[in-house]
């Protein structure tokens, strides 16, 4: 599997999730600096994790507009699987990739935690290496992943098994609505989460829970 | 040409940092606080003279990139 991921000024996640790439895939993904207007033909493109322009405005808000983010649109539109990650899934939103909002955590403060994650629906690109409510660990670090949308979204989201992940176990850490972690676009091959699966994939990081995402990718393009 | 962009946020949709901040008022001793939103405020100036024509740019702006509709709402006041 060829992997692409995007580099943003204040990203700061992109060498975990470039490791993780390499480490499930074989293949060390092409880092793609955010001004380029054309990304490499992979089979899929991430957003990594940090704080894109320091979060001025909106979260994501400014990287949402870039020259690269134009090209990942195209790119998702002709059906290549994109993951965004924390910033990544907030850039997603502000995109309009995907639907709603991550607003600010609802206690108002930053969260750097393990959470459980109930894995909602197994039968997408991502999660398919998973059991259908499979609780697996995954570590959360942000401030800004309380997300929203409105009532029919919601209910669109939910009606058509575009939530993904879920916060289990009592461990919503930040008044998300229905206890989201990640969603899905209407097509299936865009998915946006707050947790890191990147950083759940070897001995060293204590667990593997999150190896499942990048082999579910990796398999279904194989498929 | 001056103008004066308020973001806020839609009715509905959870404010914790109005919250936090109708808390703190109320600590203060205050009285009387039915709720209390925070939003922002950007200023622009622009070279454009004619106000239909800035607003429309500003509109534009704001759909594009000031605020994000999902959650918020913008107001364009021509300040001069």
């Amino acid at each position: 599997m060829r992997s692409a991921v995007v580099l943003f000024p204040g990203s700061n996640r992109d060498h975990d999730m470039v490791k993780a790439l390499h480490s499930v895939t074989g293949i060390k993904p092409t880092v793609v600096w955010h001004q380029d207007a054309t990304l490499p033909d992979v089979d899929l493109i991430v957003l990594p994790g940090g704080f894109s322009y320091g979060d001025y405005l909106r979260c994501g808000a400014i990287a949402a507009r870039s020259p690269a983010m134009l090209d990942v649109a195209r790119k998702a539109k002709a059906g290549v699987r994109v993951l965004g990650v924390c910033n990544g899934f907030q850039i997603l939103t502000e995109a309009g990739l995907l639907p709603g909002a991550l607003m600010r955590n609802a206690h108002l403060r930053f969260v750097c935690k393990e959470v459980k994650l109930e894995v909602t629906n197994n039968d997408t690109d991502f999660t398919r290496a998973y059991a259908k409510g499979q609780v697996i660990r995954c570590p959360v670090a942000h401030h800004d992943g309380n997300y929203f949308a409105d009532p029919e979204t919601l209910a669109r989201l939910e009606g058509d098994g575009r939530v993904a992940f879920r916060y289990a176990e009592g461990t919503n850490p930040n008044g998300s609505i229905n206890d989201i972690a990640g969603i899905l676009n209407e097509a299936g091959n865009v998915l946006g989460m707050m947790p890191h699966p990147e950083n759940l994939i070897e001995a060293l990081h204590g667990g593997f829970d999150g190896r499942g995402l990048f082999e579910s990718v990796a398999t279904s393009l194989a498929a | 040409m001056k103008v004066r962009v308020t973001i806020t946020l839609k009715a509905g949709v959870l404010d914790p940092q109005g919250k936090a901040i109708e808390g703190a008022l109320r600590g203060l001793g205050f009285a009387g606080i039915d709720g209390a939103r925070q939003g922002k405020i950007v200023d622009l100036t622009l070279a454009e003279t004619d106000k239909d024509k800035a607003r429309a740019t500003v509109a534009d702006m704001c759909e594009k990139l000031l605020a994000n509709t999902v959650i918020e709402n913008y107001d364009i006041a021509i300040l001069g």
